[in-house]
């Protein structure tokens, strides 16, 4: 397990080599699979259900443009933006979410996603509205490595950040931080007993999940150099839970897995029947539950013959 | 004045819509502790029985609500045996994963059948007229829409606070397995429950074909605002979805009349105040 992240690394450098027509998509599933991570460390470590993680998406996709558009076009400035912006609106609807739990929590997660979508469509002299924020020119990244036509810099950009995200959460994972979080994820109850500050590390958990999806919002408006409505939408929201629980939670790499393979079929289901393959994402998600409850990550296990 | 009346009739209509879909969701999720993201998929499955037969076998509009009935209701009672009596037993993650996915397939199937344009279902002389009061004139379809929701509530009341049936069911939603070593058969009572549920929400997709349109992603569409009715009522509370059906509909119809800009801000920002303010909705159990 432990060079199982170096085995992503390297099939996601084969990948650029194999399939240089797609990197486009290739470079969609590695934004998406930031999005991803962050609902992993919410849901996954934390297990707090979220349906709104595209309102953080979304800030951080439109910090990050403006920030390019009116003050400085640095590809890392405006990612530390975007995460600052993703961050900001999490801690802000935390402290709200957090003090509920089950349908009502998830409800006012998607409210939020809601009210975001509603104010970046109504403020169209800044957002764009419905046209989306245009006009978005990178500057190279690190001063050397100019964004191209076909989107190679684009790629190792996107592929960079992925691994240095994956890298942080795992540490958080290690980390006590990460600890009290599966501790509440356990029982909440005997986190409060021994004296944990149950509600602030939930709140700084969403913060830090926030952080990560405005990260990826912000990489999603750098490389496409367009942000539209889609990023804050309910639809993003729950794309990234479905992909997160058919990877497999609470283990990131479950989250790598899950977005691939949600997307990679999505992407050729789309492509062979434009009208049907919507059969082949809805069989594919109920067959998953029905054989492999805990996510692809559980895989292994169950054709070792011990199913859980 | 007049202003006023439309808000009241249009509200009331429109949350009698809400309400007749989300009650089923709301008692299912109150019951089978199931996230049932699918629930709107059998408004749309009622939708599209109703168009077919009202407009493609041209049956007219009360055989179209008949068929949609008993076509829905037909379809969830062998969905509640086969795929949802397994998904009471899962997680909550992966109840939400295996509902989205049946959600999915209904609307592929609906997709494929009738494509993705709207379908309508016309209504018929009855309705589509406008109804004399004396001093002003309303639209026979809403005083329906309000009539029927009245009924179905009443009916609802009725059947729980006054039937075998509804002591049971309430005994089963307050503890499953208590209900069942008293002998309670709660298998039963979740396969009736599911489909009358199912069946209230194609009657209020067909009904409220006008207000909500359908189309094959309905379901999608919709699945929000029918969860924010069932997280504002209170999960399991029938009182509470009616109350939170008409509040909600009120509220979003009387925004939209008089500040269409900020409508649905004002809408989420309120619903947003309530849950903060009212953790368990408006009537649920703590």
């Amino acid at each position: 397990m432990r060079f199982l992240p170096l085995v992503f690394v390297a099939l996601a450098a084969a990948a650029f080599f194999v399939f240089p027509y797609d990197l486009a998509f290739l470079t969609r599933i590695l934004i998406m699979i930031v999005l991803v991570l962050s609902v992993d460390l919410i849901l996954g470590y934390a297990g707090v259900p979220t349906l709104g993680q595209a309102a953080m998406y979304g800030a951080g996709a439109y910090a990050a443009g403006l920030f390019a558009i009116h003050v400085w076009a640095d590809p890392v400035a405006g990612l530390i933006i975007g995460g600052l912006a993703g961050a900001a609106l999490a801690f802000v609807s935390g402290l709200i979410v957090m003090r509920t739990h089950g349908l009502t929590a998830i409800m006012l997660t998607i409210a939020v996603a809601q009210i975001c979508l509603e104010i970046a469509n109504r403020a169209r002299d800044i957002t764009g509205g419905a046209e989306g924020l245009r006009g978005i020119r990178m500057e190279p990244v690190l001063g050397l490595f100019a964004f191209d036509f076909i989107g190679q810099t684009g790629y190792w950009y996107a592929l960079i950040v992925v691994c240095v995200v994956f890298a942080a959460l795992a540490v958080i994972g290690r980390a006590p931080f990460g600890m009290s979080l599966r501790g509440i994820h356990e029982s909440r109850d005997r986190m409060l007993a021994i004296g944990a500050p149950v509600y602030w590390r939930l709140v700084l958990a969403y913060t830090l999940g926030g952080a990560v999806a405005g990260i990826g919002g912000a990489l999603a408006a750098q490389i496409t150099q367009l942000v539209s409505l889609e990023t804050l939408s309910f639809t993003l929201s729950a794309e990234a839970l479905i992909m997160l629980i058919l990877g497999g939670t609470g283990r990131l790499y479950g989250a790598v897995i899950g977005t691939v393979l949600f997307m990679t079929v999505h992407h050729l289901a789309a492509a062979n029947d434009p009208f049907n393959w919507l059969f082949v994402i809805g069989g594919m998600v109920l067959a998953m539950v029905f054989f492999l409850p805990s996510g692809l990550i559980s895989l292994g296990h169950a054709l070792k013959g011990g199913r859980k | 004045m007049d202003l006023f009346l439309n808000i009241l009739v249009d509200g009331v209509a429109y949350g009698m819509i809400l309400f007749m879909i989300a009650v089923g969701l709301s008692v299912t999720m109150g019951l089978m502790r199931v996230v049932n993201l699918a629930h709107g998929g059998f408004a749309l499955i009622g939708g599209t029985l109703a168009h077919w037969a009202a407009q493609d076998l041209g049956l007219g509009y009360w055989a179209g609500l008949a068929v949609a009935l008993a076509g829905t209701m037909a379809i969830a009672l062998p969905l509640e045996r086969v795929i949802y009596r397994r998904i009471y037993g899962f997680g909550e993650l992966q109840q939400v994963l295996a509902t989205i996915g049946l959600t999915f397939l209904m609307i592929a199937t609906v997709n494929l059948w009738q494509g993705s344009a709207l379908l309508t279902i016309g209504l018929p002389e009855g309705l589509n007229r406008v109804v004399d009061l004396g001093f002003r004139t309303l639209p026979a379809h809403r005083l329906a829409v309000i009539a029927a929701g009245a009924l179905v509530a009443l009916g609802l009341w009725a059947l729980l606070d006054k039937t075998r049936f509804g002591i049971r069911l309430r005994a089963a939603v307050d503890n499953r397995d208590i209900a069942s070593s008293l002998g309670i058969d709660t298998g039963l009572i979740y396969m009736a429950t599911f489909a009358l549920g199912a069946g209230l929400a194609a009657l209020g997709g067909v009904l409220g074909a006008e207000l909500l349109p359908i189309d094959a992603y309905y379901p999608l569409r919709y699945m929000v605002l029918f969860l924010i009715v069932v997280a504002v009522g209170g999960m399991g509370s029938i009182a509470g979805s009616f109350a939170a059906a008409l509040g909600l509909g009120l509220l979003e119809t009387a925004a939209r009349y008089l500040a269409p800009d900020l409508a649905t801000l004002t809408f989420l920002g309120l619903v947003t105040l309530l849950l903060v303010i009212r953790p368990n909705g408006l009537l649920g159990r703590v």
